[in-house]
């Protein structure tokens, strides 16, 4: 009788084994082919990603998801400023590309830096307000503008229009976000705006 | 569960608290006896306190005073509003009676040593105080009522970290935690304030642990005070049988004397085997820990009615005559105290503000005391050695032998080396307590902790930078989805009012316009004409 149980004693032990090899197997099987899914479905957002949304413009897209696409189609991916080196290395390493040094026709690195208007030159003529892409500037028509300092990406889209050349871009280091962030989350995410 | 527990507890008494067996640690010597020889001295009143009022950029100050006002001690000069977790208050007392000479920003001498905006005042000498109220029935009180006390009296976390206490109070809930503990675990070389504290002031270190106890609902008060502290274990022990008579509230358990056992996580996986989720504060496992300072500041804000303007530092190093603990007022300038306890300037080679492991050098001799200054060295050139240079990790192992957090330091160094931030969280950096017990150890000299610090500050950037550009995106998004919006508005408005002010415009009598309106419009239609023309010119100019 003993012989005979520990026969079908090995049998099980040695078939739960296999049995544990192969859910390890497939369940890493699994991880692998979701990983691959995950990153061809999101190209586009991958880059995004990489990009320093400061909606610049300075790559010749209007805004950084533009630009994501264009680079997701075959455009070449050192063409970003803002992003320094940190972008560019982390763009080829994504991409599978040799690293290639920042386009100069683009511009070229520099800190991060805020505009700051000087208030009573300003002439309260609006068009910076237009041209900011995260809407950061505070003003009316004939009044004084301000740009506030947490929200700014340090773009300079708002230098060149300035009738008087009253905005400078001053280095600073970037802003920590305010304590309102979560909340403008919370609201704003209800409006139907996709991120 | 909890009902079973407390069931178990009713019937059979609670489980006793005992030390429990801790993980790496190491065990400097720790020169505390030099400034342990002379009593707590209350330092003297300066010419000029220079009280910090608030961090300079991540919150805001409301000023209650002005320039060449003079003031009461005990008056209230500011109140700082701040987030760290939420919205926090803490005001700031005038240390004595003057008058205010300036507000401006001076170096302060807690961890960071910023800059932050201060008020000076210049003492009169009189030290003339507002009338104050104690209330020494706290009970009648209340919960409440003691919190909002502590919260005006502006106590912060007298130990090293400088949470507001009322605060952390009112984040216990209204449950209250299972464990108060009262940290008397002072384990880093030099720092000898809360031993001497307790040594000469124990009624009142137990008394506000009474009064802690009361406002944050805690079932269980513990004392852990390290075994190699005999004075302020006989007096604390004095001090707790006195007290009997309200019940057996509290415990003493004795620690092993080993750094960092004074460190909140390890005293509380030491105290009470409950190990603290990473990310998560104490209170979220049931535990509230408070300073013996801390303890002692919140019963001088409720049965004296004192505000906090003084806290206990001390003085040490070769470099001083007489190293001693002081009561000293927040304001008081460094250079001040040094010179108080005979400093011998030739001596001393340089100033460690807080322990010698975990302490920095002090950068300005004018940087003032803060709520949080425990301690301040007087290095001489033998005390401490120039360091070592440093050689190639040789795998011995040793620091993670001396890690508390059990972590594997030499692993994570070698991912700092290469910035492989997966694998330095996967290895728990963010659980590295900054203690420098690796450091001490580490036989090829390497500057373990401070390159894990820096790691941590570029993880941290990252985030943040990822969060900023997270919420940048989605600024842009929000203005074009706002300009399209307005846009339709717009359409939607014209299709509404169908050319009803055409037909106006058409019912309106035409016949009328003379020759001087013509001539009028076609001057202006000309001169319009010419102005598109000269920008058009400018713009060509331009691009050529």
């Amino acid at each position: 009788m003993l012989p005979l149980i520990s026969h079908w004693l090995t049998q099980l032990i040695i078939g739960a084994g296999l049995l544990l090899i192969c859910v390890y197997a497939l369940q890493k099987i699994y991880q692998y082919v979701h990983q691959q899914l995950g990153i061809q479905k999101s190209l586009v957002t991958r880059i995004n990603r990489a990009l320093p949304q400061t909606q610049c413009g300075q790559c010749g897209h209007p805004g950084c998801l533009p630009y994501a696409r264009a680079i997701s189609l075959g455009e070449a991916s050192n063409k970003c400023p803002p992003g320094g080196l940190e972008t560019i290395l982390e763009l080829a390493e994504l991409l599978n590309e040799p690293v290639r040094g920042l386009d100069p026709a683009h511009g070229q690195f520099r800190d991060f830096s805020v505009a700051v208007i000087r208030e009573d030159e300003c002439i309260g003529c609006t068009k910076c307000i237009q041209a900011c892409p995260v809407d950061a500037i505070l003003g009316g028509p004939k009044l004084m503008h301000t740009v506030i300092e947490s929200e700014c990406t340090g773009c300079d889209l708002c230098v060149e229009p300035c009738p008087v050349d009253c905005i400078d871009m001053a280095n600073h280091i970037a802003p920590s976000l305010s304590q309102t962030t979560p909340l403008y989350f919370a609201t704003h995410n209800s409006l139907g705006v996709s991120t | 569960m909890s009902a079973l527990k407390q069931f178990a507890a009713k019937y059979f008494g609670e489980d006793p608290v005992f030390a429990r067996r801790t993980f790496g640690g190491i065990q400097p010597p720790t020169f505390k006896e030099h400034s342990l020889r002379s009593r707590i001295m209350s330092s003297p009143i300066p010419p000029q306190l220079t009280i910090p009022i608030g961090p300079g950029n991540s919150g805001e100050i409301s000023l209650l005073v002005g320039i060449g006002e003079r003031v009461l001690k005990y008056q209230k000069l500011a109140v700082m509003t701040f987030y760290a977790e939420g919205r926090s208050e803490v005001p700031v007392h005038a240390p004595t009676s003057g008058v205010i000479i300036s507000i401006e920003d001076s170096v302060v001498a807690d961890h960071s040593q910023q800059q932050q905006r201060c008020i000076t005042l210049a003492s009169d000498g009189h030290d003339e105080a507002k009338k104050i109220e104690g209330q020494p029935d706290y009970v009648r009180l209340g919960s409440a009522g003691i919190v909002s006390k502590i919260r005006d009296a502006g106590i912060i976390g007298m130990g090293g970290a400088g949470f507001p206490t009322a605060d952390k109070l009112a984040g216990c809930g209204d449950a209250g935690p299972e464990f108060l503990i009262i940290n008397a675990a002072e384990c880093e070389p030099y720092i000898t304030a809360d031993e001497a504290l307790l040594r000469e002031r124990a009624d009142s270190v137990v008394m506000g642990a009474k009064i802690l106890k009361q406002a944050s609902a805690a079932r269980r008060c513990i004392f852990a005070i390290e075994d190699t502290k005999p004075d302020a274990i006989a007096a604390l022990q004095q001090a707790l049988k006195e007290q009997l008579s309200i019940a057996a509230f509290c415990e003493l358990v004795l620690i092993p004397s080993k750094y960092p056992a004074g460190s909140e996580r390890q005293l509380i996986q030491c105290v009470t085997g409950i190990e603290v989720t990473t990310g998560l504060h104490p209170t979220e496992n049931g535990v509230l820990m408070h300073n013996v300072g801390t303890a002692y500041a919140v019963y001088e804000a409720i049965v004296n009615g004192k505000p906090c303007i003084s806290r206990f530092t001390t003085l040490c190093g070769q470099a001083l005559k007489t190293p001693k603990n002081f009561e000293v007022l927040i304001g008081t300038a460094t250079d001040y105290l040094f010179e108080l306890c005979g400093i011998e300037p030739t001596n001393k080679q340089k100033s460690i503000l807080g322990g010698s492991l975990m302490g920095n050098e002090l950068t300005s001799d004018k940087a003032v005391i803060c709520k949080t200054t425990n301690c301040l060295i007087a290095a001489s050139a033998n005390e401490i050695p120039a360091s070592a240079p440093e050689k190639a990790c040789i795998r011995c192992g040793f620091c993670a032998d001396a890690c508390p957090s059990r972590l594997l330091p030499q692993q994570l160094l070698a991912f700092s080396r290469t910035s492989d931030t997966t694998q330095l969280l996967e290895h728990g950096l963010f659980d590295c307590i900054d203690c420098g017990a690796c450091d001490y150890v580490c036989p090829s000299h390497i500057p373990l902790v401070s390159t894990f610090k820096e790691s941590k500050t570029l993880i941290e950037n990252h985030e943040q930078s990822l969060l900023r550009s997270d919420y940048w995106q989605h600024r842009f998004q929000f203005r074009q989805y706002r300009i399209k919006k307005e846009k339709d508005q717009v359409l939607s408005r014209k299709k509404e009012v169908p050319e009803q002010p055409v037909q106006i415009a058409e019912q309106a009598p035409n016949t009328q316009n003379n020759e001087a309106d013509i001539i009028s419009k076609e001057q202006a239609s000309r001169d319009i004409a010419a102005a598109v023309a000269r920008v058009k010119a400018r713009r060509d100019e331009k691009n050529k």
